[in-house]
């Protein structure tokens, strides 16, 4: 596949071009006051006002309107002195109103950029604009296709509609050739980090409160910008770039056969991996916007938005210049630290007297290997920069081994108690009578001289025998992971 | 028929107050004429007789116990079915809400149950309020009292004919291009639209969003003020209401009661006469001037130049309105369902149930405002409809520089024979023509009766500038206390 992709990159240029959807963390919804509190039971968080009664009116929520400011300021936008919502009008049963409420030619903020950096490179993508709207509710669809067509029945559930809706929309990004599935990752990662640091958002894609869809076009070199698809359900930062990628070999192979490209709405499948038609915009409606009748403009007051934005927080791209500042690591390190999303705790497990790369190694190593297997970020592992502050003392102090100091981890992340109190608990001080180790251990090489070879020649699984070796002389006591440790030592690897 | 329904509401209101009578007395009167006369007027969609009676007893527990009333406690209201009451069906004059008990409460519908108001019952209407004549409910027509082979204007001809016919003191009625001006001009009775804003439309449910405005229906200025000063009023509930408003239009009415309007400058608009008004309007219009300058009124002439595309602005502006607002029928919720027997799919079963469930008038609305609202039609339609209305505005303002009211027949006509016009929309829209630009402009305008011509009733609106619509209760006020009340006949 890489061979058959860097093949279509020789030929074609991608363009590509990101809307994404941001569910405000506002306690109540955009236009009444119920609750927006995820999971309840089904429209049990509805009114007259968001079940779209008739005779019912909204009211705009003013907090949302501060957090989209907000928004367009973090991305460099300016912001509109007066505009409007409008009515999207189209019919669908999770929409009580048919009709959305939300903004057209007048949004509240617009010309913004957002830099994103992938393998070393700097690239700007230019924000067209950032609007409020109102969420929909949600269909299930009863039936065997899960679809709506076949569906035996569907059942609506109107406790999201009139959540608070940020759309994001970037403006076309050309010239990213090869690199362009993963600048769509890194900038919807660096937006998330965004809307995370301003506290917006909860930004959960697995729940739907970020949501993300990926326009993708391909032209040859010197030739027009192509027909684009639009490509919805990208559900995981992992699948935006998949996404793009797959759809830019899927264009390119029916370019490839001289078929032309049909503008449609396209969906990701996270099996596949690959992307499935979805409605044709041939049969696209005509929306019929117009100003919103039940709504008052909003004119946000300069000095107000003066405020806002003097009272913004320190923003991700600020904060690794100064991080990367005060850590001393690399441009590329402070990548990958972003990427984890250990970037404070790193900076914190330092201020707590480790060095930075004994703290760099345990956040993006053993840590982030935890983080991964059980499905949650590594700030949500329940292990604190204090825990790995004193695991690295503990190491460096000879008091454990870094097998041993894994270990307690796994303790800590079972327990929640503290690493002191795991070491006692767990007797995993590592023995003083590490000499005797140490002896078996070379009695064990000398012994295996042909797995001892094979081993310092690169076969690390061999070094299991040895380890059965040493664990067979000191009749089990010793720690198999710190046996292992000291045999590998000792073979040079 | 029972004295009691002849009162006016301040008088009911007076003797409720006074323990002359009590106000269960008072709702037994008017339910019962409305079981007298409403087989032939047909005003009432539904009586909730159970409802007026605890109400009205409450007020007397209230009384009795020295509670502090409200001036309008124990009066009888007929309230439009277009507004929100919980509990009580509410189908705004359509088969596609046919059945439906709204959960909630409007604003004004809250606002009267907090004053004491006892309401009757929710009142016919031309669907969703389209229409000037009632013909376009989908329960039948509203017969005029004043002669029931002939319209009680519309859309709000369910209340105002229940005031004009002494089926109660007070109605609420909800005016978009003066549907409560027009009836009460053609029954005889006194009708008032704010300025938009005033009064929560919170509840109302929605037919143009930018020039609905709920108003009180009396037979007296003084009644539609004291019911006006109740409706009236900021409401959170609602983003286009006005911050802060609070009129005192029953001082107003009261203060206009001594018919002196010495220094009052009142502006004839040129533009609401003449060629297609009815000779006997055009008479009475010019004796009410007369009258008016006999009331020491300074009458000068002023031209309101875009008056002329009103029409022409409103049936591009509340028609694209409408086309959104009503798209929420769609029989997923509550309401009609038309062809749910499992062989339809969704779309089917949605078209299915407007089709059924809307009436013509409001499907040919949907149709203009769709039509309106389109890609590529936006600005030559719905754009260019609200530059108009900023015209209009401007004529208003300039024409407010000259005057401090201007007046103008209500209606071209008096009230025409049921059936007459409804092949004929334009013949309808028409009735429409003197009201149009208020609504446009979101200006207060008041009617009040003028006289008779061939014996059916004339009005004569008085139009005052934003946010001075006490203005039009004192003008209102003394006008009415030179001309002769005017008393329909008895009911057959």
């Amino acid at each position: 596949m890489t061979a058959a992709y860097d093949g279509v990159l020789s030929r074609y240029e991608p363009v590509i071009g990101l809307e994404t959807h941001v569910e405000l963390g506002t306690a109540s919804k955009m236009f009444c006051g119920c609750s927006t509190t995820f999971g309840a039971e089904p429209n049990t968080q509805t009114c007259p006002v968001c079940l779209g009664l008739p005779g019912a009116l909204p009211v705009a929520n003013e907090m949302a309107i501060e957090s989209t400011i907000r928004i367009g300021l973090a991305l460099h936008c300016d912001i509109a002195p007066w505009c409007r919502f409008a009515r999207k009008n189209y019919f669908y049963p999770d929409m009580p109103k048919n009709f959305q409420t939300s903004q057209y030619d007048e949004p509240l903020c617009t010309e913004g950029y957002l830099d994103v950096a992938v393998r070393g490179e700097t690239i700007r993508v230019g924000i067209e604009r950032v609007h409020l709207e109102e969420d929909t509710g949600k269909n299930t669809h009863v039936g065997t296709s899960g679809r709506i067509h076949g569906a035996e029945y569907s059942l609506v559930d109107y406790n999201r509609a009139g959540i608070p809706l940020v759309e994001i929309v970037t403006k076309p990004v050309p010239g990213t050739g090869d690199l362009a599935p993963e600048v769509a990752k890194a900038y919807v990662t660096e937006l998330r980090d965004i809307l995370r640091t301003l506290g917006v958002s909860d930004v959960r894609m697995e729940q739907g409160s970020l949501r993300c869809d990926v326009n993708t076009s391909l032209n040859r070199p010197g030739e027009a910008w192509g027909t684009r698809t639009e490509t919805k359900n990208v559900n995981s930062l992992r699948s935006v770039e998949r996404a793009v990628r797959s759809e830019i070999l899927r264009q390119a192979s029916l370019l490839d056969a001289g078929e032309r490209i049909v503008q449609e709405t396209r969906h990701f499948s996270e099996t596949s991996g690959d992307t499935r038609p979805g409605r044709s915009k041939e049969e696209a409606t005509d929306y019929r916007y117009f100003p919103e009748p039940d709504l008052a403009p909003i004119a946000p007051d300069r000095a107000w938005v003066e405020q806002l934005h003097m009272r913004q927080p320190e923003l991700p791209a600020d904060r690794r210049v100064r991080m990367r500042d005060a850590l001393g690591v690399s441009a590329a390190d402070m990548v990958q630290l972003t990427n984890a999303g250990v970037v404070d705790l790193v900076g914190e497990t330092v201020r707590l007297g480790a060095p930075i790369g004994e703290a760099r190694n345990w956040w993006l190593g053993y840590l982030a290997q935890q983080a991964n297997e059980r499905g949650v970020e590594a700030s949500e592992l329940g292990i604190e920069a204090s825990h790995v502050a004193r695991l690295i003392a503990l190491v460096a102090d000879g008091s454990l081994s870094v097998a041993l100091a894994r270990q307690v981890v796994d303790g800590v992340l079972e327990t929640g108690s503290d690493v002191d109190t795991v070491v006692a608990e767990r007797g995993l001080k590592r023995v003083s009578d590490s000499g005797a180790l140490e002896t078996a251990a070379d009695e064990a090489i000398a012994a295996n001289p042909d797995i001892a070879a094979k081993v310092r020649g690169g076969k690390l699984p061999a070094v299991g025998a040895l380890v059965g070796a040493v664990m067979k002389a000191t009749r089990g006591q010793a720690d198999a992971a710190a046996v292992k440790d000291i045999l590998l030592q000792r073979l040079g690897r | 028929m029972n004295e009691l329904t002849r009162l006016s509401a301040a008088e009911v209101a007076g003797k409720i107050a006074d323990g002359d009578v009590s106000a269960l007395e008072v709702a037994q009167a008017h339910l019962d004429r409305i079981a007298a006369v409403d087989a032939q007027v047909h005003a009432f969609l539904h009586v909730d007789t159970d409802g007026a009676l605890d109400v009205a007893k409450s007020v007397d527990a209230k009384r009795s116990a020295g509670d502090q009333l409200g001036p309008l406690a124990g009066v009888p209201l007929a309230m439009k079915d277009v507004v929100v009451t919980r509990g009580l069906p509410t189908t705004a004059g359509s088969r596609i809400l046919e059945g439906w008990r709204p959960p909630y409460d409007a604003t004004i519908t809250r606002r009267a149950k907090d004053a004491g108001l006892v309401m009757l019952g929710k009142t016919n209407m031309d669907e969703f309020a389209m229409g000037s004549s009632t013909e376009n409910s989908a329960y039948g027509p509203t017969h005029n009292p004043w002669d029931l082979a002939r319209i009680p204007g519309g859309s709000s001809g369910g209340s105002s004919a229940a005031v004009a016919a002494f089926e109660a003191p007070l109605g609420i009625g909800t005016d978009t291009g003066g549907s409560i001006r027009q009836p009460a001009a053609v029954t005889g009775i006194v009708g008032f639209k704010p300025t938009y804003g005033a009064v929560s439309r919170y509840g109302l449910i929605a037919f143009s969003s930018s020039l609905d405005q709920a108003g009180p229906f009396g037979r007296t200025v003084l009644d539609a003020a004291l019911l006006y000063d109740v409706l009236h009023g900021h409401d959170p509930a609602d983003s286009t209401s006005i911050p802060v408003v609070r009129f005192d239009t029953a001082a107003a009415a009261r203060e206009g009661g001594a018919a002196d309007l010495r220094g009052v400058r009142v502006g004839v608009v040129r533009e609401l006469g003449g060629e297609g008004y009815q000779p006997g309007v055009l008479s009475s219009f010019e004796s009410a001037v007369t009258t008016l300058k006999g009331l020491g009124a300074e009458v000068v002439e002023v031209s309101c130049p875009h008056f002329d595309y009103a029409l022409a602005a409103y049936y591009l502006i509340a028609p694209s309105e409408c086309s959104s607002n009503l798209a929420r029928f769609d029989a997923v919720r509550y309401g009609l369902r038309v062809g749910d027997d499992g062989t339809n799919s969704l779309e089917d079963v949605m078209s299915l149930t407007r089709e059924a469930g809307f009436g013509a008038e409001v499907k040919r609305r949907i149709m203009i405002g769709t039509y309106a609202l389109s890609s590529g039609y936006y600005d030559a339609y719905y754009g260019q409809a609200q530059k108009v209305r900023t015209l209009i505005v401007r004529d208003f303002e300039a024409a407010f520089e000259q005057a401090d009211v201007l007046v103008s027949p209500t209606s071209p006509f008096v009230a025409f024979g049921i059936g007459e016009r409804v092949d004929d929309p334009m013949a309808m829209y028409v009735n429409d023509l003197c009201t149009l630009p208020a609504s446009l402009a979101g200006t207060p305008a008041i009617s009040v009766p003028s006289g008779l011509s061939d014996g059916l009733p004339v009005g004569l609106q008085i139009m005052a500038p934003t946010l001075a619509d006490d203005r039009c209760f004192r003008v209102g006020a003394a006008f009415e206390a030179a001309v002769p009340a005017l008393v329909p006949p008895e009911l057959p």
